[in-house]
This record gives C-alpha cells, sequence and structure tokens, in this order.
C-alpha cells in the first residue's frame, strides 16, 4: 500500500510541475513582453518600464518560474494588476461560491445517477430502462447553459421560487443555498445522465457474473445482490468517469456562474482575460488545473480502498 | 438498421444540409438588420421569428450550424491526426519508456479541460474560432491516443500479428498495414462522440465569448445575446438551444448505432 501510495504522490508531483511549467510558458513567455499586453498599445515606454519592474518582469524566465511556484507553495500568488489586491485573497473570496457549487452539483448528479442507473440496470430491457436510457439521451445532448437560461425563464421568472442571479453572500446559508440551487441543477443534470449511463452498464457487466448467480442461488433477493456484490464491484467504472467528469464540471461551472452571474473563479477568469490581467489568469488556471490533477490522485487512492488487486500493482 | 440509429442519422443529416445549404443559399441576409422587424414571435414570413437586430434566426441557425460543424469536424482531425499516431507508436513500444513518456503525456492534457485551454490561449492571443478549434483538437488528442492504444494493445496478442511479425514485417509496418484497419470501426465510432462533443464545446465557448467572433453566426453567442431578451421573446433563446440539442443527440444517436451496427462486440464497452 505504502508503495503504490508513494508512487501516486511521485507522479502527483510531477504532473503539477509540468502543468506550471506548460501555463507560465503560455502566459508568460509567449507574449514577448507581458507587461506591454497587460497595458494594451497606448501606454508609454516608462508605464511598461514600471509595470515590469514592479511584477518583476526583467528577471530571467527560470528565476521568475522558480519564485511564481515557490510563492504559491507558501499562499502567495502575486499581485493583482486591476484589482491592486493579493490574487490569494480574490481567489479565495471567488472559491466560496465556486466550491460550494461544485460540491452541490456533484451531490445531485449523484443522488439523481445512482437511483436512476440502479433502477435501469435492475429492470433491463423493459420499459423503466427505457424510460431511463431515454431520458439520460437528452440529459448528455443538454448544453447546460441553455438548459440553465430555461430554469431560469421557469423557476425564476414564472414561478420566482428561485433567484433569476446574483449572489447574497453566506450570511444567510439559506439565501446562499437558494441563489446556488438553479445553478447546481444546470450542472448537476447532464453530469447525472451520462453517471447513470455509466453505472446501468457496469452494473449489467457484474451482474452476468458467477458469483452473482452464486449470491442468488444462496438465497438472496435481486436487490439484495445489487446493493450488497454488483454495485462494489460496479464502482470502479463509476469512479473513473465521476474523476473525469470534475473537469467538466469545473468547465461546465465556469460558464454557469456567467449564466447567474455569480461572483465565483469563472467570472473572476473572465473579467482578468478582458482586462488583460495575465497574473489573475495564470493562478486561476494553476489552481483549476491543480484541482483537476487532485481529483485523479484522488480517484485513484479511492481505486486501491475498493480493489485491493490494485494496491500490489503501479 | 434500427430506429434509434435511423433517427440519429436522420438528425445529423438535416444538420449537415442547413450547413451545406447555408453556403449557397438562406433565407434571409444574415448580415443584414432590419430593426422594424425585431423580436418578431414566428410567423410565415420568419418561422422562427427574429432576433433583436430584426435578423431571421432561421438564417442564423442555418449559419450557425456551419460553423458548429465546421469548428468540430476539424477538431476531430486534429485529435485524431495527432492522437491516433501516438497511440499506434505506444501500443507498438507496448511497456517501454515511449509508451510511459506518450501515456504520461495524456495525462498532462487530460488535466486541462478544452475550456481551460481555451482560456489560455485566448489571454494571449484574443478570442477567434481558431481559437476554439485548437482548445477542443488539443482536448481531442489523449482522447483518441488512449482509445487507439487500449484496442492496439489487444491487437497486438492475437495470433494474425504474431504471423506478421514472423513473416518479418517491423512494428511501424504491423501498425499501419494491420492493426490500424481494424481499428477503423472504433475510430469512427470514437469520432462520432467526440464531433457531438466538440458541437457542444464549441456552443459553450462561443456562448461566454472565446469563440467565433461576430458576424460569424454561431448558436452558443446566439445564445448569449438571448440571454437578456429572454422575458421579451423567448424564442431567442429557445430555437437555438433546440438546434444544439437536437444536433448533438442526433450524433450520439448515430454513434451508438453505428457501434453496434459495425461491431456487435463492441457493445459491451458502454
Amino acid at each position: 500500500m505504502l508503495r503504490y501510495l508513494l508512487g501516486r504522490l511521485i507522479s502527483l508531483g510531477l504532473s503539477l510541475l509540468v502543468a506550471s511549467l506548460v501555463i507560465f510558458t503560455v502566459i508568460e513567455v509567449v507574449p514577448g513582453d507581458p507587461a506591454a499586453y497587460m497595458l494594451g498599445l497606448n501606454a508609454s515606454e516608462d508605464t511598461v518600464a514600471a509595470l515590469r519592474e514592479r511584477l518583476g518582469l526583467n528577471a530571467a524566465p527560470p528565476i521568475r518560474y522558480l519564485g511564481w511556484i515557490t510563492g504559491m507553495a507558501r499562499g502567495d500568488f502575486g499581485l493583482s494588476y486591476t484589482y491592486k489586491v493579493p490574487v490569494a485573497d480574490l481567489v479565495a473570496q471567488r472559491l466560496a461560491v465556486s466550491l460550494p457549487l461544485a460540491a452541490y452539483a456533484l451531490a445531485l448528479a449523484t443522488l439523481i445517477a445512482f437511483p436512476a442507473g440502479l433502477l435501469a440496470a435492475a429492470r433491463r430491457g423493459r420499459a423503466a430502462d427505457a424510460a431511463v436510457m431515454g431520458a439520460t439521451q437528452i440529459g448528455i445532448a443538454l448544453p447546460n447553459f441553455w438548459f440553465a437560461m430555461l430554469l431560469v425563464l421557469v423557476f425564476a421568472l414564472h414561478w420566482q421560487i428561485f433567484p433569476a442571479g446574483g449572489f447574497p453572500g453566506w450570511q444567510s446559508v439559506g439565501a446562499g443555498l437558494r441563489a446556488l440551487t438553479l445553478p447546481a441543477i444546470a450542472l448537476a443534470l447532464p453530469q447525472a445522465a451520462i453517471l447513470a449511463r455509466v453505472l446501468r452498464s457496469a452494473l449489467i457487466e457484474t451482474l452476468d457474473q458467477d458469483y452473482i448467480r452464486t449470491a442468488r442461488a444462496k438465497g438472496l433477493t435481486r436487490g439484495q445482490t445489487i446493493l450488497h456484490h454488483a454495485l462494489r464491484n460496479a464502482m470502479i467504472p463509476v469512479l473513473t468517469i465521476l474523476g473525469m467528469q470534475f473537469s467538466f464540471l469545473i468547465a461546465g461551472a465556469i460558464i454557469i456562474e456567467n449564466v447567474f452571474y455569480l461572483p465565483g473563479l469563472g467570472r473572476l477568469i473572465f473579467q482578468a482575460i478582458t482586462q488583460r490581467d495575465l497574473i489573475v489568469v495564470e493562478s486561476v488556471v494553476m489552481i483549476l488545473v491543480f484541482a483537476v490533477i487532485l481529483v485523479t490522485f484522488l480517484v485513484d487512492l479511492a481505486y486501491a480502498a475498493i480493489d485491493p488487486r490494485l494496491r500490489k500493482r503501479a | 438498421m434500427r430506429l434509434p440509429l435511423l433517427l440519429g442519422l436522420a438528425l445529423s443529416l438535416a444538420a449537415l444540409l442547413a450547413a451545406v445549404v447555408s453556403l449557397v443559399w438562406t433565407p434571409y441576409d444574415i448580415t443584414a438588420m432590419a430593426i422594424a422587424e425585431r423580436l418578431q414571435p414566428p410567423s410565415p414570413a420568419h418561422w422562427l421569428g427574429t432576433d433583436h437586430f430584426g435578423r431571421d434566426i432561421g438564417a442564423m441557425l442555418m449559419a450557425g450550424a456551419q460553423t458548429s460543424i465546421a469548428v468540430a469536424l476539424v477538431a476531430v482531425g486534429i485529435g485524431m491526426g495527432a492522437g491516433v499516431p501516438l497511440g499506434l507508436i505506444a501500443a507498438a513500444n507496448r511497456g517501454s519508456l515511449i509508451d510511459e513518456a506518450v501515456m504520461r503525456l495524456n495525462d498532462l492534457v487530460f488535466a486541462f479541460p478544452s475550456l481551460v485551454i481555451a482560456i489560455l490561449i485566448t489571454a494571449v492571443f484574443g478570442p477567434s474560432a481558431l481559437n476554439a478549434i485548437l482548445a477542443i483538437g488539443i482536448f481531442n488528442v489523449p482522447v483518441f491516443a488512449r482509445v487507439t492504444r487500449g484496442a492496439a494493445l489487444s491487437l497486438w496478442t492475437l495470433d494474425f500479428i504474431r504471423a506478421a511479425e514472423v513473416a518479418g514485417k517491423g512494428p511501424a509496418r504491423i501498425s499501419v498495414e494491420h492493426i490500424l484497419p481494424n481499428l477503423a470501426n472504433l475510430l469512427i465510432v470514437q469520432g462520432t462522440i467526440q464531433f457531438s462533443l466538440g458541437i457542444l464545446a464549441e456552443a459553450g465557448l462561443s456562448y461566454v465569448g472565446l469563440g467565433a467572433q461576430p458576424p460569424t453566426a454561431s448558436w452558443g453567442r446566439m445564445l448569449a445575446e438571448a440571454q437578456t431578451m429572454v422575458t421579451l421573446a423567448p424564442h431567442v433563446a429557445i430555437f437555438p438551444g433546440l438546434a444544439i440539442v437536437l444536433t448533438v443527440l442526433g450524433l450520439n444517436l448515430l454513434g451508438d448505432g453505428l457501434r453496434d451496427h459495425l461491431d456487435p462486440r463492441l457493445r459491451r464497452i458502454r
């Protein structure tokens, strides 16, 4: 187990290193002079030189890269050029919206997908299965931002049950959750559709195995067999998809935040792009990629917890 | 042929037809504005109504199909063009350092969602349809590399490949002459899936302003513009969304149907 963990940790560290190198190169080396780029065409020589000095851009790229990653390791993400505040503070504020949104959506997606997938697998080939599969086909084809607009049209403008956008803050948890409900549903439904399909086919695969017949033969009911024997073995492909979906969830959240005017990381990054605040773009992209890599790592650990055979390998 | 496959084929062909016809003809000029006729609901003159500039939504959807299909198609081309050779090379050198390097490279690209790639490219070069193509295309590379390597690995264990080895063919030649043709079906199916994902991704990118820029028509941008008018004229928001859903649904049904049709053994994968 220790060897497995060590191997995964090394690969986590390497991925982060290479990813940060790629991001640094694209943002700070490719544009030539980031300071000139950030200030636009009309900036005078002096202003550009001053900004270059302030951002420490006069140092050689390798030195700047080292400064950037060691700073991030200490929680120092640099200073936003447009907001004049530490990027770390900006990100912390925005994460208070984005993280709960992602967690809310993931919870909803799982809550919808598991019963649907179990039902479809248990009633395989019958009407309930066909209904679930048909619904998931549409769910997969649904662009989440359009679905979000329809939700707003019905539940915010017509019935006025939920707010159409904006975020009141977490002073009142109820109001905060209410503001995140429609965005979370919009994010969750397409994810739930994919998850339900994967769960169904993984369950059907395991239900064909001999040990399932043995379990049935020793007198377990169909439901007991599925819950106690098949589900655990179907979890590996489900976890893989959950892990892979996390990156879609992040991308989706960035877009959905723009539909609902939520002050999360997604809005921050688009504001930073229009204001050419490369320091913010660089750090937020690194955080997003870090999140994806971290989830991959956690999924690998979860594999080992679920399937002891995997601990010996790798 | 079964019903879902037929339905998928019909929907996909309809989108393709709309795109091709829009190259030479649209019912109205999509660059001409007619403010007097703005936000009209569907009528005999404008079947799907008009937008805030008085442009015919049906005509815009046809032109938008062109953008969606072109972006998604080229992105699949990039993904296949780079991913399939990488997967073949990794499988031919299975277990070696090259294989390991290709797989790690895959993992790395996988850590960048296509939206994040688009953000990176746009932050430095500004938004354009080309950026959308690149972002989705780069995201497709590891997908095709993985699928190709996985399927090629199992082919390499088969007797007819052994026979080719004994006949003196090298790994490169075997990959091209024997492995690749046997992957064709799988790649067609995966290509259809990535094509439909590409259409969704393009819509998302142009919705947030990272894709095609005006005056190029795009379904995603139509929805972005419709957002503020959704209470006044719901049809401006509903039709572009329907176009996306129907096209993506069609391609997905086509992909699933093709998989069953071309190779029943593949049915177990999903």
